[in-house]
């Protein structure tokens, strides 16, 4: 047993107060999904909903994660986030329709050759870029954020013309493997394949992330860094380096689902991931900057609220997620999880 | 005064347009504690965090232990062996008080010995092990904050007025943590606003003011001699405990 674990074992561990799991922003996913209920004219339509609401939440999880963790480690406000997503996205799909018969076939381990190559590709293209970007556009303006604002718009948009130039103007249609197309049947409810698939991805992406930063030196490194970096510094750590890696993974990380979100909308085009980025903001907000946890409740509660606003009032499905900020923000004022900044 | 371990020639600082440090010169002696004080704005904490490389010296010259170190990054000084106590402490609320040890022992898991030496100076660091530090009180954060600046053998630990805003029994505590600090290796330069904290512990002082040191010498001479603590702090040690 190392010496660090030693006291914990040998004293009696006092309690402080707030220690315990903040399980309140937890039950806001079941209560809005309960809530929900008594709308819904059936109980099949409400399943397949909140499936779907669930796959949604945990695709803009993949996409938000990386965003959060840059902001909080980083102090980057980077608005060209969305370009990560766009090109992961088309990266991904050039590899699948290269691998049009893998695609086709009936046989799942032909798709995964297919989709493996394709979603390293993006998380790879996306990492790159990211790693470019980091160097290149965010480097020389750490610590302002009106030039942040300034130069990650300006550098969307000259990656959005460079998709243009590489990839075309058109949408591209993607169909998906033939594996994952079509539904499950559960009692009468109807339940996606790729939905199914989402939800597992997604869960898996937090899991990793949970134990990368609860478990390990690094991740300690990480949580540390998002609360207050100068001091990690003069603990002997260089935080650039750090930021570095967080960003090329979290750029890695919307490229993932930048490549997921191509094959939901089973379509490509250069706005895809900037389309998103007004939802992936409100789910920062919602779930606290820096804080992969409330990142993950607060993508799971937009995609729940955004299908059931979409199937009972369609022209309210943005606005629902406004409002569902607002109210956040009105009870936790930092969000739910809030992230101790120093 | 013994050979010194850190000295300062001609520092200057710039932060934005202010120009803080005006030529700061001094030495911290390889053993002891050396008592930087001065008035609030006299540019104590600057001094601190310009040693540390948080802010960067525009001009003059840093040296530890022989070597320049007036353009070296942060981290490369926390590895040659100073720490850094900030006035607001810089603990990580989010973390444990066994987190926030376990990050600054960077070669390992934490010495057992040293562990229980640290839990003899601070024992509520043993008791709320596994507590979130954001979670503990004022004095057992700050104590927090210098068990993790100690947690491994340092050279030099740089602690920004430590007592402030503690409880007197608190800081009676930190006086007997900070004598025991003393009887190690470890030389140590405090920024203090706290003048029975500085006399109790001093053994070298030197006073700030408007970005200049303008006293240099021995804690007891400036103690005992209240015409110069007027001059220098504005106050007498004797009125201010």
């Amino acid at each position: 047993m190392s010496a660090a674990a030693k006291p914990a074992t040998r004293t009696p561990a006092a309690t402080l107060p707030g220690e315990r799991l903040d399980w309140m922003p937890l039950a806001l996913i079941p209560a809005i999904a309960l809530l929900a209920l008594p709308f819904i004219p059936s109980l099949p339509t409400w399943v397949t909903l909140t499936v779907a609401g669930l796959a949604m939440g945990m695709m803009i999880f993949m996409m938000a994660a990386g965003l959060t963790l840059v902001f909080g480690l980083m102090d980057v406000m980077n608005f060209a986030h969305g370009v990560f997503i766009s090109v992961g996205a088309y990266a991904g799909t050039s590899v699948l329709l290269a691998m049009k018969a893998s695609m086709q076939a009936d046989s799942l381990w032909a798709n995964l050759s297919a989709i493996v190559p394709a979603v390293l590709a993006a998380m790879a293209l996306a990492g790159l870029l990211g790693w470019f970007f980091e160097r290149v556009v965010i480097r020389p303006v750490y610590g302002d954020h009106l030039k942040q604002i300034l130069v990650t718009m300006g550098g969307l948009i000259v990656v959005e013309q460079l998709i243009h130039v590489v990839w075309g103007p058109d949408i591209i249609p993607l169909p998906r493997p033939a594996t994952i197309t079509g539904s499950f049947i559960v009692g009468d409810a109807a339940i996606e394949r790729y939905r199914l698939l989402a939800v597992l991805v997604g869960l898996a992406v937090f899991v990793a992330m949970s134990l990368i930063l609860n478990r390990t030196r690094l991740g300690l490194l990480i949580r540390a860094g998002v609360e207050n970096s100068e001091m990690v510094e003069s603990l002997g750590y260089r935080i650039r380096r750090l930021f570095i890696g967080v960003f090329v993974a979290g750029s890695a990380l919307a490229g993932l689902g930048g490549v997921m979100w191509a094959l939901y909308q089973e379509s490509v085009n250069a706005q895809i991931g900037m389309q998103m980025m007004v939802v992936l903001f409100i789910v920062l907000i919602i779930g606290g900057l820096g804080s992969i946890g409330g990142c993950f409740v607060g993508a799971l509660l937009v995609g729940l609220l955004a299908n059931y606003t979409g199937y009972l009032a369609p022209k309210l499905a943005l606005g629902s997620n406004i409002l569902l900020m607002v109210l956040v923000l009105l009870w936790r004022p930092r969000g739910l999880f809030p992230i101790g900044k120093a | 005064m013994a050979e010194a371990l850190l000295s300062l020639a001609g520092v200057n600082t710039h932060i934005g347009q202010y120009h803080i440090l005006q030529g700061v010169d001094f030495e911290v002696p390889r053993a002891g504690l050396t008592m930087l004080l001065g008035r609030n704005g006299a540019g104590k904490t600057t001094t601190l965090r310009t040693i540390m490389g948080l802010w960067k010296a525009s001009a003059g010259a840093i040296r530890y232990q022989g070597a320049e170190i007036t353009r070296r990054a942060t981290p490369e000084l926390a590895q040659m062996g100073i720490a850094y106590v900030p006035e607001n402490m810089g603990i990580f609320a989010g973390l444990t008080v066994r987190e926030n040890l376990l990050l600054a022992a960077r070669s390992g898991p934490p010495d057992e010995k040293r562990l229980d030496w640290i839990f003899s100076l601070f024992p509520a660091m043993q008791k709320f092990w596994n507590g979130l530090a954001g979670n503990l009180s004022g004095g057992q954060k700050q104590m927090l904050a210098i068990a993790r600046a100690i947690v491994e053998p340092r050279k030099l630990l740089l602690v920004d007025e430590p007592t402030k805003g503690l409880a007197p029994s608190i800081i009676a505590n930190m006086i007997e943590a900070f004598r025991e600090l003393k009887r190690t290796e470890t030389s140590l330069l405090v920024v203090e606003q706290n003048f029975h904290f500085a006399r109790a512990l001093g053994d070298t002082v030197a006073v700030m003011e408007s970005g200049r040191i303008v006293h240099t010498g021995r804690m007891a001479d400036l103690a005992a001699d209240e015409p110069l603590q007027t001059k220098l702090l504005g106050l007498s040690l004797e009125t201010h405990q």
